[in-house]
């Protein structure tokens, strides 16, 4: 039992948690929750990847990788929200 | 001879397995992303335990702390909106119409699959092989900085961040154009002891995001766990008030968003010619030039995050609601 075996699968299990979530929820914000825990389950695993057993430095290019994709994913996220804020909006006007 | 550590991986693997299941399962939207912001924390929390503390820093300041703001936002838009502020618990925002419980098991039934798949894959790839290590550690004195993430990042793979940048000019545009009109909800009342609140902490924030961006080029750290810090700055003023984006300062705003990829392409472009190519750059300049793109890069990610945020684009107050301010 190494960090790198035990974080491995839980990064695995997030990923199934959030795949499951993202196609059975059915509110928008918990689907959009949902697709947040696939990546953060990505996550884990590219930082298992980078992961060497101490003193061995672990290797940078996947960090770098995590933290672009991290980036990437507050922007995704902001864009989904601003999109389920404004759906929201229009369909309380419908509703009207 | 167990290693103490081990106990703690286990506890802190099962603690994330829990709260994501709890994320997804909890009644309640808010618990929902309540216990997702904690979910993040502990991941962060595991990635130090895994050696990668740039990646812990980003995520619990990006993943979690910008993202909570967000999704908190959001939910209190959508429940103004929904005209259910005032109750106690937020069950949902959409009209659900039931799903056959089939569905629903056929669904889990193929994530399953998918799960096993990936369990096999990785319990038989080769953990902890070679990587980049040797490549990055060999290129480093040319780097111009000390640290591996921030050479990675900002020399080796530089056409990677400049996109990162851009991804994120594009969200900032998208959603200045999708809440285009859109009536706000009305910020909640925050008591004295906030505004308070806000005073003390905010210069110590300034201090810890610029103290990030400063040590990133030889310890964990840098533009985007800086710029992240710094715009917990601008949702503080936003929330507490002290700010109040007006119209006229749209221009400033749109100036923020575009000068860290401007920077960024500027100096990947003057650095080519004598024998370069874009993004090489001279090994005697190389640190400045880090340094430059990497300040003028914080600076935009703390305005386009603090602006994400705030969601619209900042527009002249409809009679209506500058009567309801007055």
């Amino acid at each position: 039992m190494t960090p790198d075996l035990i974080y491995g699968l839980t990064g695995i299990a997030v990923f199934a948690i959030g795949l499951t979530g993202a196609l059975c929820a059915q509110d928008r914000l918990r689907r959009v929750l949902a697709l947040k825990l696939c990546s953060l389950g990505a996550g884990f695993l590219l930082v298992v990847a980078a992961w060497r057993e101490p003193p061995a430095a672990p290797d940078p290019v996947p960090h770098a990788l995590v933290i672009t994709g991290i980036v990437v994913m507050i922007s995704a996220t902001a864009v989904a929200l601003a999109l389920i804020r404004r759906l929201q909006s229009l369909e309380a006007e419908d509703d009207d | 001879m167990t290693d103490p550590f081990l106990i703690l991986d286990l506890l802190l693997a099962g603690a994330v397995i829990a709260l994501a299941i709890a994320t997804l399962t909890a009644r309640d939207l808010f618990a929902a992303i309540v216990l997702f912001i904690v979910l993040g924390l502990l991941s962060a929390l595991a990635w130090v335990r895994l050696s990668a503390p740039d990646v812990a820093l980003a995520e619990a300041a990006i993943g979690t702390g910008v993202t909570g703001a967000l999704l908190l936002k959001t939910l209190h838009h959508l429940r103004y909106v929904a005209g259910t502020l005032g109750e106690q618990a937020a069950h949902g925002v959409t009209p659900v119409t039931p799903v056959p419980m089939s569905v629903i098991w056929a669904n889990a039934a193929f994530c399953g699959l998918i799960t096993l798949g990936l369990a096999i894959a990785f319990l038989d790839a080769p953990l902890g092989g070679p990587g980049f290590d040797a490549l990055v550690a060999d290129a480093m004195p040319a780097s111009g900085v000390d640290h591996g993430v921030t050479a990675v990042l900002l020399n080796f793979r530089s056409y990677d961040t400049l996109m990162e940048v851009v991804v994120l000019l594009a969200a900032v545009i998208a959603v200045w154009q999708i809440e285009r009109g859109l009536s706000e909800a009305p910020a909640p009342d925050l008591s004295v002891i906030w505004q308070g609140f806000a005073r003390l902490t905010l210069p110590a924030i300034v201090v810890v995001g610029t103290y990030l961006l400063w040590k990133g080029s030889e310890a964990p750290g840098g533009a985007f766990q800086g710029g992240a810090v710094l715009a917990a700055v601008g949702i503080l003023l936003l929330l507490s008030r002290l700010y109040v984006p007006h119209p006229s300062h749209r221009a400033l705003a749109r100036w923020g968003f575009v000068l860290g990829t401007g920077v960024f392409a500027g100096v990947a472009l003057l650095v080519t010619g004598g024998g370069r190519v874009t993004f090489e750059y001279p090994p005697e300049h190389a640190k400045t030039l880090i340094l430059l793109i990497e300040g003028l890069v914080t600076v935009s990610i703390a305005v386009t995050l603090a602006a994400l945020f705030h969601g619209r684009e900042p527009v002249a107050l409809r009679a209506k609601e500058a009567g309801h301010d007055a």
